[in-house]
């Protein structure tokens, strides 16, 4: 699956996309594709706020639990309560229908540290190289 | 999201879910020569055998295998095992991976008989084919006629060739075989099973699999059921305790706790909040802490949340409320009888 350059990334493996004054965020197709069949989603409440790092919700797999972090400073807009429903829509449409939260970004210029999905693909590609050896 | 934590291929292959679902429903094939078999041979073979192993293998005919557990003096155990007799004099063990070293350095430690331990885990390869489909598909490949091969028990066939000790047995919770043989030829015969077994629905399965297939089947995994601090006795493996068949290893210990009477036990239980019991998180028992879960999982079949956990004797009855503790929260759960799930078709 290919990494849509509209988006920006995290090393923890999410996504966040701008759309007008609000932004999604996600899971990675990586971090899917790592965790295998997702059968479990904690995500946060309307109104809630994060700071840039802090752990916003928990995503389980069959085989492992991890959290999931907030790419920016930002407070919780929405939730994809269909998602929350039917977890395993991650393992098919992590970068679409699959977001988690939008969200309302405190300063946009967080986003300037973020990696590009060029440089995300690079990242993980080094990752498994890494994991090879 | 972080790493994803300490797991070696092959973990998983078309994910842990289907593979699941494929070895209850049609079949499944494990890739496990990374267990490891012990040789035991000579005059007194039997005797060093039953000195270091719970069960009592002086039953054991040729031809047949056994669940045991390798003790130590404290009532404890050293690994879990199955042992197989081979002929009068000659047993093969076959043992967990990570404890093989500690398992020969051990049996071999407390051979004051006449007979020679071998560790053989370079010798045999591993492949499993397991589920309701597993003997239709391995007689594609083998003149041995497997109907005639009991549960727990072996012959000598060939498989497409290769010379192999053929056992139905598993780790599971199906009908299945194990079969065992020299290294050279294990990548053949891999795809030799996937062939024949591709019309059956035979897909490979991987560790992750293997161990929700186990934990359905209530089956010990050992570092979580059983370990070094608990006796087969409160992990509900009392059946393989044989105080009668002689002196072993840990035979007083556990002769004592089962006079005593066994203070904590293995228990099993499904969530009925929501959330997933993994390894290690708490269990609350009228609002206290009262032991701890040594396996949580998903149950791809069941569908539903299970795990098992070590709780005092006197809360182990099936229907207690329980609560775990998932993160900050305590989910609410309930003690049900083991095994989750029982296989319907008979082998």
């Amino acid at each position: 699956m290919s990494y849509p350059p509209n988006y920006r990334y995290t090393r923890e493996h999410e996504w966040i996309r701008l759309e007008n004054d609000t932004a999604a965020v996600g899971i990675t197709d990586h971090a899917q594709e790592q965790l295998g069949d997702i059968v479990y989603l904690e995500l946060p409440k309307v109104g809630d706020r994060f700071s840039a790092t802090q752990p916003l919700g928990m995503v389980e797999s069959v085989k492992a639990v991890s959290e999931i972090y907030s790419p920016v400073t930002c407070e919780i807009v929405d939730v994809n309560a269909e998602l929350v429903a039917h977890p395993e829509l991650l393992n098919q449409d992590p970068h679409g229908a699959a977001w988690l939260v939008k969200v309302r970004l405190a300063d946009r210029a967080e986003l300037d540290g973020l990696l590009s999905a060029e440089q995300y693909e690079a990242y993980i590609a080094e990752e498994a190289v890494k994991s090879d050896k | 999201m972080v790493a994803f934590g300490g797991w070696e291929m092959p973990v998983e292959y078309s994910g842990i879910v289907a593979e699941h679902m494929a070895v209850r429903t049609h079949a499944g094939l494990f890739d496990v020569s990374h267990m490891g078999e012990i040789e035991v041979r000579g005059h007194e073979a039997l005797r060093l055998v039953q000195y270091v192993t719970s069960n009592d293998a002086a039953r054991l005919s040729t031809g047949q295998a056994q669940y045991s557990g390798l003790m130590y003096p404290q009532g404890t155990l050293v690994d879990d095992l199955l042992v197989h007799k081979m002929a009068d004099g000659h047993y093969l063990l076959v043992v967990n991976a990570s404890n093989q070293d500690r398992d020969f350095a051990w049996i071999r430690e407390h051979n004051r008989f006449d007979c020679e331990v071998r560790n053989a885990g370079d010798a045999y390869t591993q492949l499993a084919v397991q589920g309701p489909r597993a003997p239709a598909i391995l007689q594609k490949l083998t003149e041995t006629d497997l109907s005639v091969i009991r549960y727990y028990w072996f012959t000598h066939g060939r498989v497409d060739g290769v010379e192999c000790l053929i056992a139905r047995t598993g780790y599971t919770g199906e009908d299945g075989f194990e079969i065992y043989f020299a290294p050279g030829e294990s990548e053949r015969l891999w795809n030799r099973l996937l062939e024949a077994g591709r019309e059956d629905g035979l897909i490979p399965c991987g560790l992750g699999a293997r161990n929700t297939l186990r934990l359905e089947a209530a089956m010990a995994l050992y570092g979580h059921e059983i370990d070094e601090t608990h006796t087969p006795l409160e992990a509900n493996l009392g059946w393989i305790c044989k105080l009668e068949k002689g002196d072993f290893l840990g035979r007083e210990a556990l002769a004592r706790q089962k006079q005593e009477g066994v203070r904590r036990r293995l228990a099993g239980f499904e969530m009925t909040g929501r959330g997933i019991a993994r390894d290690g998180y708490p269990v609350y028992v009228n609002g206290n802490e009262a032991g701890y879960v040594t396996s949580g999982s998903p149950a791809p079949f069941l569908k539903k949340n299970i795990g098992l956990a070590y709780l005092p004797a006197e809360f182990c009855q099936a229907g207690r409320e329980l609560e775990i503790g998932i993160r900050k929260q305590r989910v609410a759960a309930r003690l049900v009888e083991t095994p989750f799930y029982k296989r319907q078709h008979k082998s």
